[in-house]
């Protein structure tokens, strides 16, 4: 009964891992696809407000953010500031940046740009109204406020 | 010419596992997952003339205006009566005051058909809901001081929200047994005609000693 090989050690077989790079590589597209790189650094600080029946924003291509808050960099004051796109605007600057960011959409994506407000809790409304005015008269007229989930 | 055979030797891939970990872990650390949320709303166009600005005229029962001023008090007003709030977290209701929500859902429901609340007018919206009466011309007015806090603005459309969120799920359960979100488009778009949420974001005043 030489078929049963007592005296032999073993080996453990190597887990073959030839398609470890397939996997990988399956996950990385996944991340490459998803990931959006256009993310601008804040230049202002906010706490978004909370509010419990906050609806999630789908396309992300079709969303303009505006940010308002005080300025992170403290010797610039304490005032509210509005970032635009890397930099610091004024209301009056809204009209053109909605109109360069419709002119970048395509075109039938134009009718259904968002944009959204991200503000700090504590601006006051006057700053808000204004912003809102503004985007009355670029005809930006789907706005969304920003704000965090959570129990109210 | 001796025909040689030259193998051509294989290309070690065992280090491929680790570069494309290394990029893996690059976009792992760079995506940034997170879907910005917020409360949608439409602007309304802007005015044409002087006159057409003139011209919006509501009736008075089918208004329920909600100020909020510059100490971030809020008045919620119909001419059923006035409800106040001291602050932002007083409008879930208290003792002996009603939720900012039901005030809101009162008012759009008007189950008791009272003269001082929106009007009732029969419409047809189609199978299976059929002809109901509803207050189709009611108006949500939020006004607000130049000096109120955003925070305290957020929280009041947040509640007049959850008052339409709250009267859609209802209309969801009666008309088709089921809740609003699992509905089809057509039917969510049954119910928002039956509910649909009409908010006017007023130009600001001051209220209450606002500068």
């Amino acid at each position: 009964m030489g078929k049963f090989n007592k005296s032999g050690k073993r080996d453990m077989p190597a887990l073959n891992t030839s398609s470890l790079p397939d996997i990988v590589f399956a996950v990385l597209f996944f991340f490459i696809i998803t990931t959006t790189l256009r993310s601008e650094t804040l230049m202002v600080r906010m706490k978004l407000p909370t509010a419990s029946e906050v609806q999630k924003l789908e396309k992300k291509s079709l969303v303009t953010y505006i940010n308002i808050g005080p300025p992170l960099d403290t010797r610039l004051g304490t005032g509210t500031q509005m970032q635009l796109n890397d930099k610091f605007a004024q209301v009056t600057d809204i009209q053109n940046y909605i109109a360069q960011e419709k002119a970048s959409m395509n075109e039938a994506d134009q009718p259904l740009m968002t944009v959204s407000i991200k503000a700090d809790e504590n601006t006051r409304m006057q700053y808000i109204t204004d912003v809102k005015q503004a985007l009355r008269q670029a005809y930006a007229l789907k706005i969304s406020y920003s704000a965090r989930k959570g129990e109210n | 010419m001796a025909k040689i055979k030259k193998k051509v030797p294989a290309i070690n891939a065992s280090s491929m596992a680790d570069i494309s970990f290394l990029l893996l872990c690059y976009f792992l650390m760079v995506s940034s997952m997170d879907v910005d949320s917020g409360l949608a709303r439409r602007l309304p166009p802007p005015p044409q003339s002087q006159e057409e600005q003139a011209s919006v005229d509501v009736q008075r029962r089918n208004l329920l205006v909600v100020l909020v001023n510059s100490q971030n008090e809020i008045l919620v007003q119909d001419q059923q009566g006035t409800v106040m709030y001291a602050n932002e977290s007083e409008l879930e209701g208290g003792p002996g005051k009603q939720a900012m929500k039901d005030v809101v859902k009162e008012f759009v429901l008007n189950t008791s058909n009272s003269p001082d609340l929106p009007q009732l007018i029969e419409e047809d919206f189609g199978a299976p809901i059929g002809t109901v009466p509803v207050t189709s011309n009611h108006v949500i007015s939020i006004q607000n001081d130049a000096t109120t806090r955003y925070s305290a603005y957020i929280a009041v459309q947040n509640e007049v929200v959850r008052a339409y969120n709250e009267l859609r799920n209802e209309g969801a359960k009666r008309y088709f047994g089921t809740s609003y979100e699992e509905l089809t488009i057509d039917q969510k778009e049954q119910i928002d005609d039956l509910y649909p949420q009409r908010i006017s974001e007023a130009e600001p005043k001051n209220y209450g000693g606002g500068e």
